[in-house]
């Protein structure tokens, strides 16, 4: 699993670190920061909070050369 | 019309974004992906912000792609020219890769230390690749007396942000009066300097780096500042700005020099004679367009959702007869010292700046900008979820100053002069507008 969040367009509401705390966290008051690499536990945690964020900032995939996670997030990422 | 072979140079953001957008556009021709960094796409803005400061590692920043890119890739070499007659890319290691359509998306790199002796000192770094940052991580972990930072913009600041999260004393030097007053102008550039240097950043504006001086193994440890200060640093940051990678397209036709490679809004490569030249597109920080909402000078907008944007309108464009123009506001952030600063459209356009909400002592803010009394960018700190309102005023050419109404919003705005390009000059000028946002 891979990730990458738009920063441009989070703001910052910190679903997903409700979703998944051991991949997402503040850093100061609305500062994102992320693992882009999580360990393959967190994959399902991850998932749901790609779903979660109401700004549609998180991206997923595999790795550069791997087809898409989970087709259904991806589509929820258009 | 379908192309069959796709080559892409530049295999960072701009390429790989590039590539996972034609295989969503439905491209199942050949992809071909260049990249002089050995690594696969990797993102970079964590660089200068958590790799620094010791929270994640560089090798933990692979780029996702949603698609099954399903392309050839070619890392670790660089391209070295550009034949458009013949169609060919011209690699370092002499091999030719035929294309049938190009995306130019080398990026760019930081610009150097002017003084080649003092540059090679040992701790004295650039920053741009994973590389850059395992090298100055290393050098902060050996717990160096003091850090200089060369230049005040966005990476200096985060440079130095990162070193205070790490409690070593840091210097940040800077041509201009305030910090970032490029990007954002002096007044806001003066009201996060204020908060750095609450921090306890030794922050000296209008203050350049007249030597850097080594120990007789080569060693970075003293510093002489244009003030006349004299200081023991073991460790400095250049970053002085950035310079596209161009160099490879000398000679080929197209409109490229150190500023990037000239393009329309469509992304569609332009030659020397201002035509466009079929087939060539570019993306990222290496292109240098006209943005059509704003009246402005072709330039590069070097940012993450510029890149973003950019590779996806050329993929759209790649694959469809229609040519479609990027129109996305531009956008960026900087996480700095407990500050979220975001900003939309393009502040150093403006002319004229007013604080829209909060204060600019202590706590949130926002400032809205303007040029010529219409609203061409908005900054907000630590405010993230107020801009797409401010995106919405300046999509929509909103008069400046604009109606905010606000709770947090002044009683009184007072319009300031944006001095983005003012470096020199005394002080904002103050011209007072009562019930400014109505």
């Amino acid at each position: 699993m891979r990730v990458v969040v738009d920063l441009n367009r989070c703001q910052s509401y910190g679903q997903c670190v409700f979703a998944a705390p051991e991949v997402f966290r503040f850093q100061g008051a609305e500062s994102l920061e992320y693992d882009h690499v999580p360990d393959a536990g967190s994959d399902q945690a991850v998932e749901r909070a790609a779903l979660a964020c109401p700004a549609q900032a998180i991206l997923l995939g595999r790795s550069a050369e791997a087809g898409v996670v989970s087709q259904a997030v991806a589509a929820e990422m258009r | 019309m379908t192309p069959r072979r796709i080559v892409i140079v530049g295999a960072s953001l701009a390429g790989l974004r590039t590539a996972d957008s034609l295989r969503a556009n439905g491209f199942t021709g050949e992809l071909v992906l260049i990249g002089d960094e050995p690594h696969e796409p990797y993102d970079r803005p964590p660089l200068s912000k958590a790799v620094l400061a010791g929270r994640t590692g560089t090798d933990r920043l692979f780029l996702p792609s949603a698609q099954d890119l399903n392309a050839r890739r070619l890392l670790g070499v660089a391209a070295t020219g550009l034949d458009l007659a013949a169609g060919e890319v011209r690699l370092a290691d002499d091999r030719r890769i035929g294309f049938d359509r190009l995306v130019i998306a080398t990026g760019s790199r930081s610009r150097p230390w002017p003084v080649p002796g003092e540059a090679a000192l040992r701790g004295v770094h650039l920053l741009r690749g994973r590389e850059d940052a395992d090298r100055i991580r290393a050098d902060l972990t050996a717990g160096p007396r003091r850090v200089l930072v060369i230049g005040g913009g966005f990476t200096g600041s985060e440079v130095a942000s990162s070193c205070h999260d790490l409690d070593i004393p840091v210097t940040v030097a800077l041509r201009g009066a305030a910090p970032m007053a490029s990007a954002l102008g002096e007044a806001v550039g003066t009201a996060i300097g204020a908060r750095q240097r609450a921090h306890g950043i030794d922050l000296r504006v209008r203050t350049t780096v007249t030597a850097l001086h080594g120990d007789a193994e080569g060693r970075l440890r003293r510093v002489w500042l244009s003030d006349g200060d004299e200081l023991e640093v073991d460790v400095a940051v250049v970053a002085l700005g950035s310079v596209a990678n161009t160099e490879w397209l000398a000679g080929c036709g197209l409109a490229a020099d150190p500023r990037g490679v000239e393009c329309d809004a469509a992304g569609r490569a332009m030659g020397l004679d201002c035509a466009v030249v079929p087939d060539v597109y570019v993306a990222g920080d290496v292109a240098r367009w006209r943005h059509p909402h704003f009246d402005a000078e072709p330039q590069a907008l070097q940012h993450w959702g510029n890149a973003v944007d950019q590779a996806e309108v050329a993929a759209h464009n790649l694959t469809h007869r229609h040519q479609r123009p990027a129109t996305a506001l531009p956008a960026f952030w900087s996480d700095q010292f407990g500050l979220n600063v975001k900003s939309v459209g393009l502040p150093h356009l403006a002319d004229q700046v007013v604080l829209t909400q909060g204060s600019f002592e202590r706590g949130p803010f926002v400032a809205a900008y303007g040029r010529g009394g219409i609203t061409v960018g908005a900054v907000a700190v630590n405010s993230p979820r107020v801009l797409d309102g401010y995106a919405a005023l300046i999509t929509e050419r909103a008069p400046f100053p604009p109606a905010i109404n606000a709770t947090d919003s002044p009683a009184d705005a007072t319009v300031l002069s944006a001095g983005s390009n003012s470096a020199e000059s005394s002080g904002p000028a103050l011209t007072t507008v009562h019930g400014g946002q109505s």
